[in-house]
C-alpha cells in the first residue's frame, strides 16, 4: 500500500545509521581490545588504525542519527511517532530541542553524542591511554546503540527505535477513523496523514527554557563519568595500576563540575517551573544522579591523596568503579519504570527492563574481568558472568533478590582481584596529616551516597523481595535528618583539612593557622544565629540544633577556605581552584540551611473572606489564599491584589497579574497556568518569582473558578424600596439614590408610550470601598420590555430593576459566587536562596580552575 | 589496627544503625479496605477519584478544603479530606497515591500524588487521534479505498 504524504527518507537514513553505529562501536571496541593485547608497536598500528576508523564512523553515524531526528521534529513530520508524541506545530524552536530529549530515545542519543565528542578528545590528546580507554568507551557506546535499535530478537524487544512510524507504532490501532472502511481490522487508510493535523505536544511542565539547556549539560555530565571509570579500568587492564591517575584527574574534575552543574540546573528548573516550592525534593530521579556525583567527589579526593602520599589508591579504584556503576543504576531506575509509584518524574516502562539490567550487569562483571591478571581468571569471570546473566533471566522470580546478589558478587570479585593487583601502603597515616582527614571526608561522602541510594531503592527492594514498603510519613525528613549530620562533618572537614599538611603537621603550626578563621567563623555564625535566626521547629528541637551546628560548620567552611586562598595561596586564583570550590561548597551548605530553614509561607489563610473553615476541618489554617479580583488581601507584609489576566498569543496559557505592595516595596508577579490543556479538565500552573539579593518572593496559582461547576443557583431577592431606602446584603448595604422615569425614548423598536426607568444605586461594602450601579428597565403597556442586569464583580452582586410604580422600585439583588473572578494563590518567601545558586556557580568554577591547573601540570610532565 | 580502620568501623556501624532506624519508619501501600483496617496509621492509599460521587471544593469559602470520594481497584470507596487545593492533573490522573491516615470515617490526606497517563509516558494514544473527521467525505469513498488495497 502506498501512503500519501509521508516522508520516509529521514527515518530510513536514521535507522540505517543506528545499525551502522551499533556495528562500528562493536568493531571499534574489539579493535582497541586487540591493540591493547599486542606487544609490538608495528603490530599495534593496524589495529589502532582500524579502531580509530571504526570510531570515526561511529561518531559520524551518531551525528547523522541526531540530525535525522532533529529534522523530523523541526519539520513536524508527524508520520514518525517520536515527532507526533513529543512535539506540535506551535512549539517554539527552543522547545523543539526540549521535545528531542523528552523521550527516552532522544535522551539516550544525547548521552551517546557526548560520549563521541569526549572520545574524540581522548583520541586526540592521549595517545598513551587511547587504546584501553577507548575500548571501554566504545563498549559502552555499543550498549547505548542497542537501546535505540528497536528490533525483536525472538520475542525480546531490543531497544526502542526513535524512527518508528506512527502507523507502525500501534498508536492508530484502536482508532477506527484511521482505518480503511472504519474498521480497525483493516489496514491503515492510505490518506491517514491528512487526518494527523498536529502532534501531541510537549508536556507543558517541560516548556521552560531550563528544559532546553539542563538535559544537554546533565548528559554531558553523565557522559563524562565514563572517563574516570575508563581510565581506572584501563590502568588495571594494562597492569599499570598507578600510572593512569594523573591523566584521570582532569577528567574526574571535569565530571564533578559538569555533572554537578547539570544536576543543579535541574534543581533550578524545579524551582522555577514546578510547584513544590523548592529546588530539591529527594525525588528518586534526583537522588539517582546525586549518588554517583558524591562518589565521584570522594574519588577525586582519594586520588589527590594518592598523588601526594601514596595512600588510598584502592579506595580510588572502588570509588571510580562504583561511580559509573551507579550512573548505570540511575539509568536503570529512571528508565525502567520501577519508580512508578515513588517518583514524580521517572520515565515509564517501555519494555527495556531486561536490557537496562543487562547493561548494568555486564559493566559490573567487566570490572573483575579487567582487574584479573591471568587469562584463566578472565575466562572464568566471563563464563560466570554469562551463566549469571542467563541465570538471572530464569531465577529472578524463583530466588528473591537474585539479581542483587549477582551485582554484589561482581563488585566483591572486583575488590578482591583489584586488591591483589594494587599495592597498599603498610604505614599508617598520621592523625595530623591532611590525607587522614581528607580520607575520612571521602569516606563520609561515600557512605552518605550509599545511605541515600538505599533509601531511594525501596521500590527496587519491593520488586526484588516482593515486599510492600512505602516511604515513611515524612520522606524528606528521613533524608534530611541523616544528611544534616553529613553536612556537619563535611563542613568542618572542608574547613580544616587544608590547614593540615600532607604526611604530618606540627600541632602548634596548625593551631596558629586555624585560630583566626575559627574566630571569625564563630563571630559570623553567632551573628547569623542570633540576628538572622533559624527557628525551624517542624521536626523538633533535636533537628533544629543539628541545623544550627551544620550552619556553623558551613560558615566555617566558607571562612576557612576564603582565608586559605588569600593567606596560604597568596590570592592566586590559578592555583586556588580547590579553595574556591570548597568556598562555594560552603556557601551551598549555608544557602541550603538558610533558605530551607527560613522558608515562609506568605499565603497563610488567616484573614479575609475565607473565615469559615468548613465542617470537620479542625480549623487548620491553610496555606492557600483566595484573591477576588480587585480586592487587596494581606499576605505577610504585603497587600496582594489580583488585577487581571491575559492570554498567551499562541498557547492555551493564561498569565495572572498579581500585584504585591508593602510599605517599602511594590511589584507585580505573573504566575501562569495551562487551563484545560488539550481539552483535559484541570490546571497546570507555573510559578513566578520576584528576585532580590537576599530573598525571592514566589507565587503560583493553586486553584481557579471552574465555570462549568459553579452553576449560578442563587436567586434574586426582590424588595420594594423608595429613594433613600437601604437594602442589606452579606457584606454591606445598598442605597437607592435616584429613580427616574422617562417617556419618548430615543430608541428604535420602542413605542412612544413606553417608559424607561433608571435607578441609581450606591453599594457600600463594609470593608471600605463603595461602588455605583445604574439599572435600566423599559416598560410598556404593563409589560417589561427590557431589563438590564448589573454585576458588581468585587462584591459578587448581581442587581436588576424589576418594576417601578408610584415612586417605589422593585429591586432584585442576587449574591452569587459564580460571578466572582478569583484566583487561589500560594506564595512563599525564600530567603538567601541566592547564596545557594551563587555557591553552586562558584563550586563549578573552582572545580574547572582545578581541572585546568591539573591539565597544565600534566603537560609539563 | 589503624586509626582509619577504627573510624571506618564507627562510620559503617553508624550507617547501618541509621538504615535500620530508617526501615522502621517505612510504611505500606494500601487499598481502601486495608487502610480502614488500621485507623490512625499512616499509609499510602492507592485509589482513584470516583467521579460519580460529588466533589466538594469552593475556593471562595475555603481554598484549603477539598473533599471527594476515592475508589480503589477492588471497587471499595472511601471519603477523602485534603487541606489543600486540588492537586495539579487531578482530573486527568488515572491513579492517586494519597498519603495520610484513616480517622473517624474519612481519610485525612496529607499529600496527593497524581499519576497521569500523559506525563512522561506512552499514553493511550487513541484518545488524541482526531476523531472529529469521521464525518468527512472519506465516508463516501470506500470504493476507491478498496481499489487501493489491492
Amino acid at each position: 500500500m502506498n501512503y500519501i504524504g509521508e516522508d520516509l527518507l529521514p527515518g530510513q537514513v536514521g535507522h540505517f545509521f543506528v545499525i551502522v553505529s551499533l556495528v562500528a562501536s562493536l568493531a571499534a571496541s574489539f579493535a582497541y581490545f586487540k591493540a591493547t593485547r599486542v606487544m609490538l608497536p608495528e603490530d599495534r598500528k593496524p589495529w589502532l588504525k582500524l579502531a580509530r576508523g571504526a570510531f570515526f564512523i561511529e561518531v559520524a553515524s551518531v551525528f547523522i542519527i541526531f540530525a535525522a531526528l532533529l529534522h523530523i521534529l523541526y519539520h513536524h513530520l508527524f508520520e514518525y511517532k517520536y515527532a507526533w508524541q513529543h512535539s506540535s506545530r506551535s512549539l517554539e524552536l527552543k522547545y523543539i530541542l526540549s521535545a528531542f530529549w523528552e523521550g527516552q530515545e532522544g535522551s539516550t542519543l544525547l548521552w551517546t553524542i557526548w560520549h563521541c565528542i569526549l572520545g574524540l578528545v581522548v583520541i586526540r590528546k592521549d595517545k598513551e591511554w587511547e587504546a584501553p580507554v577507548m575500548m571501554i568507551v566504545s563498549f559502552a557506546q555499543f550498549f547505548l546503540a542497542t537501546m535505540i535499535l528497536g528490533v525483536y530478537f525472538f520475542d525480546v524487544k531490543i531497544g526502542s527505535n526513535p524512527f518508528i512510524l506512527l502507523r507502525d507504532s500501534g498508536v492508530l490501532d484502536n482508532a477506527p477513523v484511521m482505518h480503511v472502511g472504519f474498521d480497525t481490522a483493516n489496514p491503515v487508510r492510505p490518506d491517514y496523514m491528512t487526518l494527523i493535523k498536529d502532534g501531541n505536544d510537549l508536556n507543558p511542565l517541560l516548556q521552560n527554557y531550563w528544559m532546553t539547556i539542563h538535559p544537554p549539560v546533565l548528559f554531558l555530565g553523565y557522559a563524562s563519568t565514563l572517563f574516570p571509570f575508563a581510565y581506572a579500568m584501563a590502568g588495571l587492564w594494562m597492569g599499570k595500576p598507578k600510572e593512569w591517575v594523573h591523566k584521570a584527574l582532569p577528567w574526574a574534575l571535569f565530571s564533578v563540575a559538569i555533572f554537578g552543574l547539570g544536576i543543579m540546573m535541574g534543581a533550578k528548573w524545579a524551582y522555577e517551573s514546578l510547584n513544590f516550592a523548592g529546588y530539591w525534593a529527594w525525588d528518586p530521579v534526583e537522588n539517582a544522579s546525586l549518588v554517583p556525583w558524591l562518589m565521584l567527589v570522594a574519588g577525586v579526593h582519594t586520588l589527590l591523596i594518592y598523588k601526594h602520599t601514596g595512600f588510598s589508591l584502592r579506595a580510588t579504584f572502588v570509588f571510580f568503579g562504583l561511580e559509573f556503576l551507579f550512573v548505570l543504576y540511575a539509568t536503570f531506575l529512571t528508565k525502567s519504570g520501577v519508580l512508578g509509584e515513588s517518583s514524580v518524574h521517572a520515565f515509564a516502562d517501555i519494555g527495556m527492563n531486561g536490557q537496562l539490567f543487562l547493561f548494568l550487569l555486564v559493566f559490573v562483571w567487566l570490572m573483575p574481568f579487567v582487574a584479573a591478571t591471568t587469562n584463566r581468571q578472565r575466562t572464568l569471570i566471563a563464563v560466570t558472568a554469562l551463566v549469571l546473566s542467563v541465570g538471572t533471566y530464569f531465577l529472578a522470580e524463583a530466588i528473591p533478590g537474585f539479581p542483587l546478589y549477582v551485582i554484589l558478587a561482581g563488585i566483591i570479585t572486583f575488590i578482591v582481584l583489584m586488591n591483589k593487583q594494587v599495592p597498599a601502603v603498610k604505614k599508617e597515616e598520621s592523625a595530623s596529616s591532611r590525607e587522614f582527614w581528607m580520607f575520612i571526608g571521602a569516606l563520609v561522602l561515600f557512605l552518605s551516597a550509599l545511605i541515600i541510594i538505599f533509601q531511594t531503592s525501596l521500590p527496587v527492594f519491593n520488586k526484588l523481595y516482593k515486599l510492600n514498603t512505602a516511604p515513611g510519613e515524612n520522606n524528606e525528613f528521613a533524608y534530611n535528618q541523616i544528611q544534616v549530620l553529613v553536612a556537619i562533618i563535611i563542613g568542618v572537614l572542608t574547613a580544616i583539612a587544608q590547614y593540615f599538611r600532607y604526611k604530618s603537621t606540627p600541632g602548634s603550626l596548625f593551631l596558629k593557622r586555624i585560630a583566626l578563621p575559627t574566630f571569625i567563623s564563630a563571630l559570623i555564625a553567632t551573628f547569623i544565629l542570633v540576628v538572622i535566626k533559624i527557628n525551624y521547629d517542624k521536626e523538633g528541637l533535636g533537628f533544629l540544633i543539628n541545623i544550627w551546628i551544620a550552619l556553623v560548620a558551613g560558615v566555617y567552611a566558607v571562612v576557612a577556605n576564603i582565608m586559605y586562598l588569600f593567606t596560604s595561596l597568596k590570592g592566586s586564583m590559578k592555583n586556588g581552584g580547590g579553595s574556591i570550590a570548597h568556598f562555594g561548597f560552603g556557601l551551598v551548605l549555608v544557602g541550603i540551611l538558610l533558605s530551607s530553614g527560613k522558608k515562609e509561607v506568605l499565603s497563610h489563610n488567616t484573614s479575609g473572606i475565607a473565615i469559615d473553615f468548613g465542617k470537620e476541618s479542625k480549623e487548620i489554617s491553610g496555606e492557600n489564599l483566595t484573591l477576588v479580583k480587585g480586592i487587596p488581601m494581606t499576605m505577610g507584609p504585603y497587600k496582594v491584589t489580583y488585577e487581571g489576566d491575559s492570554a498567551h498569543p499562541k498557547k492555551a496559557l493564561t498569565y495572572f497579574k498579581i500585584h504585591f505592595r508593602s510599605p517599602s516595596d511594590s511589584f507585580t508577579l505573573y504566575p501562569n497556568a495551562f487551563i484545560n490543556y488539550k481539552g483535559n479538565e484541570g490546571l497546570m500552573a507555573n510559578p513566578s518569582a520576584r528576585h532580590y539579593w537576599d530573598h525571592d518572593v514566589f507565587a503560583y496559582v493553586s486553584a481557579l473558578p471552574d465555570p462549568t461547576k459553579n452553576k449560578d443557583t442563587a436567586q434574586f431577592a426582590v424588595s420594594s424600596k423608595k429613594i433613600g431606602d437601604t437594602i442589606y446584603y452579606s457584606r454591606g448595604f445598598i442605597v437607592l439614590e435616584k429613580l427616574v422615569g422617562k417617556d419618548n425614548l430615543p430608541l428604535q423598536n420602542f413605542d412612544k408610550t413606553d417608559t424607561g426607568y433608571t435607578a441609581s444605586l450606591k453599594i457600600q461594602s463594609i470593608n471600605g470601598p463603595s461602588y455605583q450601579s445604574d439599572l435600566l428597565m423599559i416598560k410598556g403597556k404593563g409589560q417589561v420590555l427590557f431589563q438590564s442586569q448589573d454585576t458588581v464583580m468585587a462584591q459578587s452582586l448581581v442587581l436588576q430593576l424589576n418594576d417601578v410604580s408610584k415612586g417605589v422600585a422593585q429591586i432584585g439583588v442576587k449574591e452569587s459566587s459564580a460571578v466572582m473572578e478569583y484566583v487561589t494563590l500560594k506564595a512563599y518567601k525564600f530567603p538567601y536562596i541566592n547564596l545557594f545558586w551563587g555557591g553552586v556557580i562558584i563550586t563549578v568554577l573552582g572545580t574547572l580552575i582545578s581541572m585546568r591547573r591539573r591539565m597544565q601540570l600534566n603537560r609539563a610532565r | 589496627m589503624k586509626k582509619v580502620h577504627i573510624v571506618l568501623l564507627i562510620l559503617v556501624a553508624a550507617a547501618i544503625a541509621v538504615l535500620v532506624s530508617f526501615l522502621q519508619t517505612t510504611t505500606t501501600y494500601d487499598t481502601v479496605a486495608t487502610a480502614k483496617a488500621k485507623p490512625g496509621k499512616f499509609v499510602h492509599l492507592m485509589a482513584k477519584w470516583d467521579k460519580s460521587e460529588p466533589l466538594e471544593y469552593d475556593a471562595i469559602k475555603n481554598p484549603n478544603y477539598l473533599s471527594f470520594t476515592a475508589v480503589d481497584s477492588l471497587g471499595q470507596k472511601i471519603n477523602v479530606v485534603y487541606h489543600n487545593p486540588k492537586p495539579e492533573n487531578f482530573e486527568l490522573s488515572e491513579r492517586l497515591v494519597m498519603k495520610g491516615k484513616y480517622m473517624g470515617n474519612v481519610f485525612e490526606c496529607q499529600s496527593i500524588q497524581t499519576k497521569c497517563p500523559s506525563k512522561y509516558k506512552d499514553e493511550d494514544p487513541s484518545k488524541h487521534v482526531p476523531q472529529e473527521d469521521r464525518k468527512t467525505t472519506y465516508n463516501n469513498t470506500p470504493p476507491s479505498v478498496a481499489t487501493d488495497k489491492q
